[in-house]
């Protein structure tokens, strides 16, 4: 042990040094998935950080009616660029981009991914979109004051450089595209000898599902942000009524692709939950074949409710029948999903590692999400509480709760295996306590002010509101503290921690069986698969 | 319809809302009791090896596909149900037309009268016009359990009824620009023979057959973006307007006029036509003032020193 500290000098070993290349070209013209995956995780997370600083400035701002730090005109930017950043720079391309990189070829066999100058490509595009993006912040009008959905006739004639802010996410939507189409392609025809579909971890599952709704959805909410450049550029006015125009048609098409976003987010976040749950239970995922098909009906059905999101807008009543009914739907195989996961548990042997906690709050957090998911969903209740707090609330149970906690699990547990140093467990649990008590104190708080119908995006509230926001806000600090914690943990435990060798937690899949860190082509020699991903009686 | 049958919105869906997170708390109760006595009973401590390698039950996972479809069937249902409760309008409803416009709100009666308050009746159903001048607003009245979408060039209504006199908040729901939180008013429910002399007073704006201008800048929303004391809101300040010079593009030319009466009515009656230099060109036409409205404002504008 001793000698393995005094090396932490050296080198990590495995891909990080045995191609001989160094230096910062190596990386970002690296066409390694692995170092491609980190590229992904340092980028997106980075986002992920400074839409954190953003989220905490407007929860301070709400802390008491009336001006607090800011004025409304720097409010309205803010909670703009923490969704923009939130949604399309960390969150969409983060799971894919950094743990389906870092991961999946390995746990299908393969070498790389099936086009590994696209990946790079895809990389960069995401870079240069990024780049758009944040270059619009402080050049023309300002930054973008429209919120993330860009809603016309508003985004159309806000005076915000909203035509520069759009082209960077129509920029990274082509990064999206393009990893999507090179993990359909890999999981069809890189996996390795023995790999059958029945045998492929649940991660992967829920990474073809995503890929497939990246392909599909993406391209719409590229055409409709070119048409809000049109709109504003040219004056074509499509959603301008004045012009014979539709307002509603911008909502149909953003949501279109927007809904099925959601799915890109949280889908990859199931299939994580489902491999760690069973690796820190000792046992089979309970109903493997259900789970992974339930990841292919959320990407079919997911695809056909985004009128919800519609249902007071003077949209058709038929329409809300139509997409209150697909909706509840859509709720049959997350419920599965979870039923599964619980099940998986019982008669195990339970070890509550940071990965294991983080994964277990996920379910907690995502059913929260999930069942005020059915208020929004009733057309009857939807009314309410649409547009307010409560919207709020639901989506970050589902997004921050889910996806979020989903990815803090991964980085527990798989960035020990890249980076062959782990983290210390005790800062990961406190970490983990604070920001799960943090994060139910602020949101749960804010489906409450939803209820009583305090509605978003508002800069200043009635005195009625103040308490419940004072409450949120301290949330928010509890929950950044945990998150701190957590980061400087990682962040020294990966870099100079106790070394992380073997397969410490018992993995049946095929990421634990090659060396730590992996070597560049993953394995020193082509796996042959004999067993599911989920058969922990071989190690024993 | 009599007053016997009638339902109010608030009464229609606060039973949806109680059967739905009714259904909620005793999945999550389940889920979580479930989940935490599995992990404490199966904690390595206790159980350190596993007892069961099963991968699955046949008839456990239809039980819970079973299950979930039937729950959330009845939910779509009910819900959908008293949905159309909001949608149809008792007969006999009060029409009041609301325009909603950045950032405030005009409520005008069947016979002209106008506020920047909602006057209804108690017991009495009010059907609400939707018509926005600018971008999309939302009408959202949270005690009535109602909201819809004000979106211009498309003709959308909400209705509901005052079971009893008081005042709700009235909110814009719909993330309209930098005032948005500030397009706050409220349902004045009051008893029928008060709401019925106060529609007969002489309209707002009127003070002994003489239109006050600066009430009517109030209510007609003017000074949600031009303030009276120089301070920059999203339009020029009425402070020492009349008479100074600005600087305005005009057919994409700059020019440096003098804001005479000529000028400040162009500027209510066709905002677009000559927009200050750093301002933004949104200010919404009025062509449903008439000229003495417009007379009327210019004096107070010519007033603001």
């Amino acid at each position: 042990m001793t000698s393995n500290v005094q090396r932490s000098d050296a080198t990590r070993g495995g891909f990080w040094s045995d191609s001989g290349k160094t230096g910062l070209t190596s990386w970002i013209f690296s066409t390694d998935h692995k170092r491609i995956g980190l590229l992904y995780l340092f980028s997106t997370f980075s986002f992920f950080l400074v839409a954190v600083v953003l989220g905490l400035l407007l929860r301070i701002e709400l802390m008491a009616p009336g001006r607090t730090i800011m004025g409304p005109q720097t409010y309205n930017a803010i909670f703009t660029v923490h969704g923009v950043m939130m949604i399309f720079l960390f969150i969409i391309p983060g799971f894919p981009g950094a743990f389906g990189n870092l991961v999946m070829p390995i746990q299908i066999g393969a070498r790389d991914v099936f086009f590994p100058r696209l990946n790079l490509l895809s990389w960069w595009l995401y870079i240069i979109g990024a780049a758009i993006i944040l270059t619009s912040l402080f050049t023309g009008g300002g930054p973008p004051d429209t919120g993330w959905t860009f809603y016309v006739p508003f985004s159309a004639r806000t005076g915000t450089n909203v035509s520069l802010a759009v082209f960077g996410v129509f920029v990274v939507g082509f990064s999206s595209i393009l990893t999507g189409l090179n993990f359909v392609t890999t999981i069809h025809r890189l996996r390795c000898e023995g790999m059958t579909w029945g045998r492929l971890p649940l991660f992967v599952w829920s990474l073809y599902a995503t890929a497939w709704v990246q392909i599909l959805a993406t391209p719409i909410l590229a055409i409709t942000l070119v048409l809000v450049m049109a709109e504003r550029l040219l004056g074509t006015g499509l959603f301008e009524p004045a012009q014979g125009g539709d307002p509603l048609m911008y909502q149909h098409l953003f949501w279109i692709y927007s809904h099925p976003a959601v799915y890109i987010m949280i889908l990859p976040a199931m299939g994580v939950i489902s491999d760690i749950i069973p690796v820190f239970s000792r046992k089979p995922i309970f109903g493997y074949k259900m789970i992974a098909f339930s990841s292919l009906a959320i990407a079919a059905f997911g695809s056909l409710v985004w009128g919800h999101h519609m249902f007071t807008s003077g949209m058709s009543d038929t329409a809300i029948l139509v997409f209150s009914f697909l909706t509840f739907v859509v709720a049959i195989p997350s419920a599965i999903k979870v039923f599964n996961w619980i099940s998986t548990l019982y008669k195990g042997s339970i070890s509550l590692d940071a990965p294991m906690l983080f994964a277990l709050s996920f379910i907690l957090l995502f059913s929260i999400g999930g069942l005020s998911g059915l208020i929004l969903g009733a057309a009857a209740t939807d009314v309410h509480v649409h547009d307010t707090h409560f919207v709020v609330g639901h989506f970050h149970y589902v997004i921050f709760g889910g996806s979020g906690f989903a990815f803090f699990a991964s980085m527990h547990y798989w960035l020990p295996k890249f980076f062959g140093r782990r983290y210390a467990e005790k800062p990961a649990v406190i970490a983990w306590v604070l920001m799960f008590t943090g994060f139910n104190v602020m949101y749960f708080t804010m489906q409450v002010l939803g209820m009583e119908g305090m509605p978003r995006r508002y800069y200043d509230y009635l005195p009625e509101f103040a308490n419940l926001n004072l409450v949120a806000t301290i949330g928010s600090w509890i929950l950044v503290t945990g998150l701190v914690i957590m980061l400087v943990n990682l962040f020294r435990g990966l870099l100079w921690g106790e070394p992380f060798e073997g397969n410490p937690w018992g993995g049946a899949t095929l990421e634990w069986s090659t060396a730590t860190p992996p070597p560049t082509e993953n394995f020193a020699e082509d796996p042959v698969v004999t067993h599911g991903p989920y058969d922990f009686t071989q190690q024993d | 319809m009599n007053q016997q049958d009638l339902i109010s919105t608030t009464a229609a869906i606060d039973p949806v809302f109680m059967l739905i997170f009714g259904i909620c708390l005793v999945l999550l109760l389940g889920i979580t009791v479930v989940m935490i006595a599995f992990v404490v009973r199966y904690h390595r401590s206790r159980s350190p090896q596993p007892t069961s390698q099963s991968d699955g039950n046949v008839w456990l996972e239809t039980i819970w596909i079973v299950l979930p479809t039937l729950l959330v069937l009845a939910m779509f249902w009910y819900g959908w149900k008293e949905y159309l409760v909001l949608r149809t309008v008792p007969k006999g409803a009060l029409a009041v037309t609301a325009t909603a416009r950045m950032w405030s709100w005009e409520f005008r009666y069947a016979n002209g009268k106008t506020s920047s308050k909602l006057y209804v009746p108690v017991g009495k159903p009010v059907r609400v016009e939707l018509v926005s001048k600018d971008v999309i607003h939302g009408f959202f009245v949270p005690a009535f359990r109602v909201k819809r979408d004000v979106v211009p060039g498309m003709s959308n209504y909400a209705w509901f009824v005052a079971t009893n006199p008081g005042s709700y908040d009235l909110f814009c729901s719909q993330y309209c620009g930098i005032q948005h939180s500030a397009m706050v008013t409220t349902v004045e429910a009051v008893p029928e023979v008060q709401f019925t002399a106060w529609l007969n007073q002489s309209s707002s704006g009127a003070v002994g057959g003489k239109l006050d201008g600066r009430k009517l800048a109030t209510e007609k929303g003017c000074l949600g973006c031009h303030s009276l004391d120089g301070t920059r809101k999203v339009g020029p300040t009425f402070k020492g307007l009349f008479g100074s010079k600005v600087e305005v593009m005009h057919d994409g030319k700059m020019l440096n006029i003098i804001a005479d009466d000529a000028y400040l009515k162009e500027s209510i009656r066709q905002p677009g036509a000559k927009i200050v230099e750093d301002y933004p060109p949104i200010m919404p036409a009025n062509a449903d003032l008439t000229d003495e409205q417009v007379t009327a404002l210019i004096e107070f504008i010519k007033s603001v020193k």
